[in-house]
């Protein structure tokens, strides 16, 4: 396998464009992700996550734009021993036995014979398939052929681990394994891309994100600078919108019904806030002050980045 | 590229596809060697002579090779073309090509795996039956080699073929249209023959021109050749009817009709090469 030093990036693309035919999935998209982190990807339906994903494992090739794996071009060969990929469509032979799978992906990366029955097992023993190693493929469910997609993409310690959607047919529990597995793989120095639709998940596990858009990045960081603003939400009463210029000074207000929204406003302003509503004659029911969700910022973002283009509320998906 | 060819012999061996063809060719060869017992014993009772044994014997053989290229043709042609159409529609070709195996080694990983399959069932069961049948009767033909050695190469012929039109077309496609290719070739096989005897040569024409695009026919001959006792070609020989009757061939395939199957082989093999490396999967 290469030596990686770990101040190489894992991921590193600058204008990466995809054209299907007339369709433009990827409209120059700039990332890069470090080894050592859990960087989450996330997009609505055909922002072009799984194109991204394709190109970055050599799968298509970019219309235009360049990119590099572990310090490699993309689609480089060699490079492809040091990164595991679980893929949206986990479908593995359903012929051959758990434990073989992996043996045959250890075969591929070019682990030692000797090694590869251990590995595997490690592996197995990780994803809680340990006791369905000599298990068909075939007749396992589809979360433990995911667990099983997941120990694929874990064999031989890979220095970049793609996950597409890698908890979509998982219980709770199955959920929190992976989040273990994900941490554990970060911890020892991997980089981890973490492509999901679940938000929560994303943000239990990820120290950055990107959010995409039709094709292209609306905002990336660290999740405490995506989601940054927090907010003070008041359910109140005996309110009208002409009351709402009292409220600047905390910050832009909104009112919806007996729905006070203030965002972004220091938390700490919430006694005062209090003291305001209640000598204007409000009369509160509820305060609840917080961080917004990934999931408000995700709608918020996407939302404005579809105002700004003019584009309908569900795109085109692009040709798999 | 051998990782991937044992990854597809295991697989025809887990999916039972090894063990159906052997039964199949279990039965085919004991239904043969009975057939044959039968009408040898009715010849001989009749008091006909031992050359007559043997003609009748020879054309026996070269029939049931007929039915059975068929039946390998329909084999090569469902067995090539969900090689690779399968395996990406499933999402199984992604995962493993996301590892650092190029689509050339796949491709030929499969190709080769699919070659012994198809070759060791069509040499298995062409030796089983022709040896089967020699030891009820007393004839073999003049070398064994010949006929199965054509008989496998056709094979592998429309298995390479059927994996071309699998980096293209789905599974059920892929295997109707090279079974219908298969099935044009020998008929224009047949005319070309017809056209030959006949000193048509624009009909004869079509002959060559299909087996050119399709060497099949060509190896068919080759092992209607091998199959035959010299005493038929001899008296047969160069007639017109001898020439016309696809049962019948005076001579084996000529080193340039080989050269040219060999090179048609590699040609397609290319181009299905580069048709999967252009694929965006």
């Amino acid at each position: 396998m290469p030596r990686l030093s770990l101040d190489t990036p894992a991921i590193e693309v600058t204008d990466l464009r995809k054209q299907y035919g007339r369709l433009e999935a990827l409209a120059g998209l700039s990332m890069t992700v470090n080894r050592g982190e859990v960087f989450g990807f996330l997009g609505p339906n055909g922002a072009g996550k799984t194109t991204t994903v394709k190109l970055l494992l050599g799968l298509a090739r970019p219309t235009a734009g360049s990119g590099k794996v572990l310090g490699a071009p993309l689609g480089d060969l060699a490079t492809r021993r040091s990164v595991g990929y679980l893929p949206e469509l986990f479908r593995y032979q359903p012929w051959l036995k758990a434990r073989e799978v992996l043996t045959l992906h250890g075969e591929l990366i070019g682990m030692p014979r000797s090694r590869r029955r251990a590995a595997a097992d490690d592996v197995l023993q990780r994803v809680g398939l340990a006791d369905r190693a000599g298990d068909l493929v075939g007749k396992f469910s589809k979360g433990m052929q995911q667990r099983l997609g997941l120990g694929v993409a874990l064999m031989g310690e890979p220095a970049l681990v793609i996950l597409d959607e890698p908890t979509s047919a998982l219980d709770p529990i199955g959920r929190m394994d992976v989040r273990g597995i994900i941490r554990a793989a970060r911890d020892r120095g991997a980089g981890v891309f973490l492509n999901s639709h679940l938000l929560s998940e994303v943000e239990q596990v990820c120290d950055r994100v990107a959010i995409v858009d039709h094709g292209r990045v609306v905002a990336s960081g660290a999740l405490d600078d995506v989601l940054g603003q927090s907010e003070t939400q008041v359910r109140v009463s005996g309110l009208t919108p002409s009351d709402l210029p009292a409220f600047e000074p905390f910050g832009p207000a909104t009112l919806e019904g007996e729905r006070l929204a203030i965002r972004p406003m220091d938390g700490e302003r919430v006694p005062e806030l209090v003291n305001v509503i209640v000598t204007m004659g409000g009369r509160i029911h509820e305060v609840r002050s917080g961080r917004t969700s990934l999931e408000q910022r995700f709608v918020e973002l996407v939302s404005r980045d579809r105002s700004i283009a003019g584009t309908p509320a569900v795109p085109e998906e692009p040709p798999s | 590229m051998i990782t991937i060819a044992r990854l597809t012999i295991g697989e025809a061996a887990r999916r039972r596809v090894l063990w159906v063809l052997v039964g199949l060719a279990l039965v085919a060869v004991a239904l043969v060697t009975w057939g044959v017992d039968r009408l040898v014993a009715l010849i001989r009772e009749q008091g006909e002579p031992e050359l007559q044994v043997k003609l009748i014997v020879s054309q026996l053989l070269i029939f049931i090779a007929f039915m059975f290229t068929f039946v390998l043709a329909m084999t090569a042609a469902f067995l090539g073309s969900p090689a690779i159409a399968a395996d990406l529609e499933s999402g199984v070709a992604q995962a493993l090509l996301a590892r650092p195996l190029r689509r050339s080694s796949y491709l030929l990983g499969r190709w080769l795996g699919l070659s012994v399959v198809v070759c060791g069932y069509a040499v298995g069961s062409g030796l089983l039956a022709i040896l089967a049948a020699g030891w009820v009767s007393g004839y073999t033909p003049p070398s064994l080699i010949v006929p199965v050695g054509f008989l496998a190469m056709q094979a592998i012929v429309l298995m390479t073929f059927a994996l071309l039109l699998s980096t293209r077309l789905a599974p059920i496609a892929g295997g109707a249209i090279c079974v219908v290719v298969y099935g044009l070739t020998w008929m224009s096989g047949v005319l070309g023959n017809i056209g030959t005897a006949l000193n048509a040569s624009g009909v004869a024409a079509i002959g060559d021109i299909g087996r050119i695009l399709m060497p099949t026919d060509g190896l068919w001959r080759g092992v209607v050749f091998g199959l035959e006792p010299s005493v038929v070609i001899a008296t047969v020989g160069g007639s017109t009817a001898g020439r016309a009757n696809p049962f019948f061939e005076s001579e084996p395939p000529s080193p340039a009709f080989l050269a040219w199957t060999i090179l048609w082989l590699a040609l397609v093999l290319v181009a299905a090469i580069r048709q999967l490396q252009r694929r965006e999967l």
